[in-house]
């Protein structure tokens, strides 16, 4: 990068050791004051997937990232100040400005499963206490929402220390279906010791990868392609294709990445899975790489899941140690390894593209597609990019081949699938249930309604799904009865709301999440996802939209579904429809 | 037949717009197909000398079989392909965008725009009945120099200042979009003004800027005192007397002074693209802060 204009503000010690540490000491900082050009252009995004990493540091360091911080990170990474700060100011973990109230901040879950167990109140207590209280989409924690007890999800944002999820420090008991013989893809929740690769390789770790290494890349790909596994981060894509398409490219490097932001609103098995499994996620992305002749692996976890990123970098490292990861990756002949990068509150980097943008150090803005990333993925390389509960499937599949895969399952949805129950619901947690089971069987396994007992309406699929009434108890979980029918298994939430609910503070609610979670990048959504929440703000102050507004709604629908960029914004206006086509929202005929 | 190397093959595709069929250079995007058709298409983020970023929607089409709408500007037409540019779908969409642009954004200064706003009928005045926090930033102008003032009140995030500031002209990076979603702006880094940032004040963002957000402070002045009257502008095409580069410069004068100074957008040499020297270095013909008459 040509000279760089960088300010006279210093980063102060903590903050240059931080960032150092940061970046593993890779860098000598190049002070020169005479103009000089490094190597023209190409050379600007060389280090530049580092500043993600960097800008972490920085706001633990401090608790917000300060000029003399931003400084010392661009000359570093010769970035241009100003494009780190557009990228420091797009995530909601940074800030840039000094804090009033200094040290650690607790934030607390506002959607919907905290909402209606009272997080208005847990917010309300803690600041009674002085304590530095963010409020956060969802934490990814649903299942820990409890109207009884008043439980919410937190995430504690550390300065100076660790991040850290209070209720990680007890036992974890809001798993259901232990020992359970059925289970495919949680069979070792519960049981396995998560920190041990002994523990896990006693379990049946590592079978699949060497079953897969025996049948060779090509048959892996055949293997998932003929199971008729798809996606189960929310577009249900066919993952036998993407394999394929990556295996078949020639340029190099390839990679594949575990796609771990999981923050669509009601979802968390991703993380119930990487706490209380990581090898199963390692292994299966190690098969992936193995599968695609990629030789990089990338974690992109999202940065309110302190417990997950330890453990999986725990599993990593003892997976390096064992020769399970790097030059001959479990003596395959083929050199494999994994990074781990954090987001920092950002909804749409779970997108894949804004995923890796994110990654590569830039604004997590969304990119047209095609093309696809399985030519243009991460640094414009081939990638294949999963869900982690995709690629779980993976190491069954390469076992039992994928006639014993499709012996569960129906046969346009073979296996099985992880579903949140949240909500009104006795016993909330992750179940693993056969596609094909019926959303009342689901909510039966989950112990049923609690609340008032009479159910209003099921969130099927998180904030950008849509809701379902009693009449859909009989539905059987599958992709084509879910599309069949107008809704969505998305991600896999199933969040129960019941007669005594006001449905408009919901929809509210979900309408400012996608109001604060836009990229802005596009115009029907940065302004649609406005107009959107004001139409609801307005219905809950005076209990009905005129005809004008009635209309607006539908409006604001046509042009986001149309025209947006991404499909944050196609689907950002679901729920709220499809809770006015149910005539579940009061003041608002469907 | 034997191939000849003097004559390369131009390779063409047909497609449909509207009904009628259209033949183009393959890599063509829709939205010069269209134009080649004789018709016209509403843009905003788009200009001939930027890398499309595709961002304000404004210039949608419905292509057959898809299940969104595209980008006109971007995508290439491609054989077969069946176009519209005027269906219901396609209309709403464009009176919409442009009626959300019109009712948080200041758009006095895009002629332009209103006229597409009039023609699919966009009516801003469906959002005044909110008795919400109006959607304007109501920010006072940045004006940190005399050179040339920022009003971010008629910004609509095209991107385009960021893209001539960086990698598609002057590779100086010293403005970025910041913030997310509705909070998004265009600023420096922790919005330090423009003398203390990276900017070289080549003004090539304001010559793409397509809302009159980035101005020069000539114009800027004169609109204050209700006296920028550019129809009785008179443009005279010279060189740049600087350096040998050669680039070609357009002098906008009203009453005999010098307004404001641009460069033709398809010059081979300048892409429409300035220094400091062209853009801003005439106070050798007329000082800066040189008072400017009304007559
Ligand atoms: C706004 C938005 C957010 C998304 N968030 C996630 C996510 O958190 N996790 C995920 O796996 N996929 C997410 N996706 C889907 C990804 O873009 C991508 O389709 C997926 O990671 C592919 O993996 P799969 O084929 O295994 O499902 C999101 C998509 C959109 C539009
Ligand atoms: S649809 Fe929304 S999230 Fe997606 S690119 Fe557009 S503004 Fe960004
Ligand atoms: S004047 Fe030139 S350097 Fe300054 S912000 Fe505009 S484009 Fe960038
Ligand atoms: S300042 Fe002008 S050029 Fe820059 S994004 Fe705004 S409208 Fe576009
Ligand atoms: S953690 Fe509160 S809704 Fe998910
Ligand atoms: S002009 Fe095509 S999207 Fe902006």
């Amino acid at each position: 990068m040509a000279d760089l204009y960088i300010s006279d503000e210093m980063a102060d010690d903590a903050e240059i050791a931080a960032v150092d540490a940061a970046l593993g000491g890779r860098f000598v900082v190049v002070r020169e004051s005479e103009r000089f050009v490094r190597a023209g252009t190409s050379k600007r995004h060389d280090h530049r997937h580092l500043l993600l990493p960097a800008l972490h540091a920085l706001q633990n360091a401090k608790g917000w990232i300060s000029p003399g911080g931003l400084n010392h990170v661009c000359e570093t990474l010769q970035v241009p100040p100003a494009e780190a700060y557009g990228v420091a100011t797009f995530y909601d973990l940074f800030r840039t400005d000094e804090p009033t109230q200094a040290g650690d901040v607790t934030h607390v879950c506002v959607d919907a499963a905290c909402q209606i167990a009272g997080s208005g109140k847990r917010i309300a207590a803690l600041r009674a206490q002085s304590i530095n209280v963010h409020e956060s989409p969802c934490l990814g924690q649903c299942e820990r929402a409890n109207a009884s007890t008043g439980e919410v999800a937190e995430f504690v944002q550390g300065v100076g220390g660790p991040d850290r999820v209070e209720a990680d420090e007890r036992p974890y008991e809001l798993f259901h279906q232990k020992g359970d013989e059925s289970l495919r893809l949680l069979k070792r929740i519960g049981v396995v010791d998560p920190t041990s690769l002994a523990s896990y390789r006693a379990h049946g770790g590592y079978d699949a990868l060497t079953a897969a290494m025996a049948m060779g890349a090509d048959a892996v790909c055949t293997a998932v392609a003929d199971s008729g596994l798809s996606g189960r981060g929310g577009a249900a894509f066919p993952t036998g294709i993407k394999w394929r398409a990556v295996a078949a490219e020639q340029g190099r490097p390839k990679h594949v990445v575990a796609n771990c932001d999981e923050s669509e609103p009601g979802t968390f098995k991703d993380r119930v899975v990487m706490e209380n499994d990581p090898f199963a996620v390692i292994e299966a992305l190690t098969i992936a790489g193995f599968a695609t002749g990629a030789e990089n692996g990338w974690i992109y976890i999202r940065g309110e899941y302190p417990l997950a990123t330890a453990r999986l970098q725990n599993a990593i490292n003892q997976a390096l140690e064992a020769g399970l990861l790097g030059d001959d990756a479990a003596g395959s002949g083929h050199r494999f390894t994994i990074e781990i990068r954090r987001g920092a509150g950002a909804y749409i980097c779970g997108e894949e593209t804004a995923l890796f943008a994110s990654l590569e150090g830039f604004r997590g803005e969304p990119r047209s597609k095609p093309p696809f990333p399985t030519t243009h993925g991460l640094f414009q390389e081939p990638t294949a990019i999963n869900n982690p509960e995709t690629l779980l499937n993976v190491l069954d599949i390469v076992q039992i081949g994928a006639d014993g895969y499709r012996s569960r399952g129906t046969d346009r949805s073979p296996g099985t699938k992880l579903l949140c129950l949240s909500g009104r619901v006795a016993r909330p947690g992750v179940y693993e249930v056969e596609f094909g089971t019926t959303l009342g069987e689901v909510l039966e396994l989950a112990g049923g309604l609690t609340g008032s007992g009479e159910l209003r309406a099921v969130l099927m699929g998180g904030a950008a799904g849509s809701f379902v009434d009693g009449s859909y108890l009989d539905m059987p979980i599958t992709l084509e009865h879910a599309r069949e029918r107008g809704t969505t298994l998305g991600s896999g939430v199933v969040m129960a709301f019941t007669d005594e609910i006001d449905m408009v503070d919901i929809l509210v609610r979900i309408s400012q999440f996608f109001r604060d979670e836009s990229c802005g990048q596009c115009v029907p959504c940065r302004i649609g996802c406005v107009r959107q929440h004001e139409t609801m703000v307005v219905l809950q102050q005076k209990g009905s939209l005129t005809p004008d507004r009635r209309q607006l709604v539908d409006d604001i629908s046509q042009v986001m579904v149309d025209a947006s960029i991404c499909g944050f914004g196609h689907t950002a206006t679901n729920a709220i429809n499809s809770a006015i086509e149910l005539g579940i929202v009061p003041g608002v005929p469907s | 037949m034997t191939a000849t190397f003097e004559t390369p093959i131009e390779t063409t595709v047909s497609l449909t717009i509207d009904g009628k069929i259209v033949e183009v250079p393959a890599g063509t995007s829709i939205h010069k197909a269209c134009e080649s058709a004789g018709i016209d298409t509403p843009t905003l983020c788009w200009a001939e000398n930027l890398t499309p970023v595709s961002v304000c929607r404004v210039c949608v089409v419905e292509v057959e079989g898809q299940r969104a709408l595209a980008p006109s500007c971007a995508r290439a037409a491609e054989e077969d392909m069946v176009v519209e540019t005027d269906s219901d779908r396609v209309r709403h969409s464009r009176k919409m965008v442009l009626e959300f642009l019109g009712s948080g954004v200041d758009l006095d200064q895009a002629p332009e725009l209103q006229k597409w706003m009039e023609h699919y009928g966009s009516d801003t005045s469906r959002y005044d009945q909110y008795e919400l926090p109006a959607l304007k930033m109501g920010e006072a102008p940045k004006i940190q120099d005399n050179l040339y003032i920022r009003d971010y009140d008629r910004c609509v995030l095209c991107y385009k200042c960021v893209e001539a500031c960086g990698d598609d002209a002057q590779h100086t990076y010293a403005i970025a979009v910041s913030g997310r979603g509705f909070d998004a702006r265009i600023s420096t880094e922790f919005d330090v003004t423009l003398p203390d940032s990276a900017c070289v004040y080549c003004g090539n963002c304001i010559a793409v800027c397509p809302t009159g957000a980035i101005q020069f402070k000539t114009e800027y002045d004169l609109r204050g005192a209700d006296n920028w009257r550019p129809d009785e502008q008179e443009v005279t095409r010279t060189v740049c007397s600087y350096c040998g580069v050669g680039c070609n410069l357009e002098l906008h004068t009203q009453d005999d002074k010098i307004v404001k100074v641009t460069s033709p957008a398809d010059h081979s040499v300048t892409s429409g693209m300035l220094c400091i020297k062209g853009r801003f270095g005439w106070q050798y013909v007329q000082p800066l802060d040189a008072p400017t008459r009304k007559h």
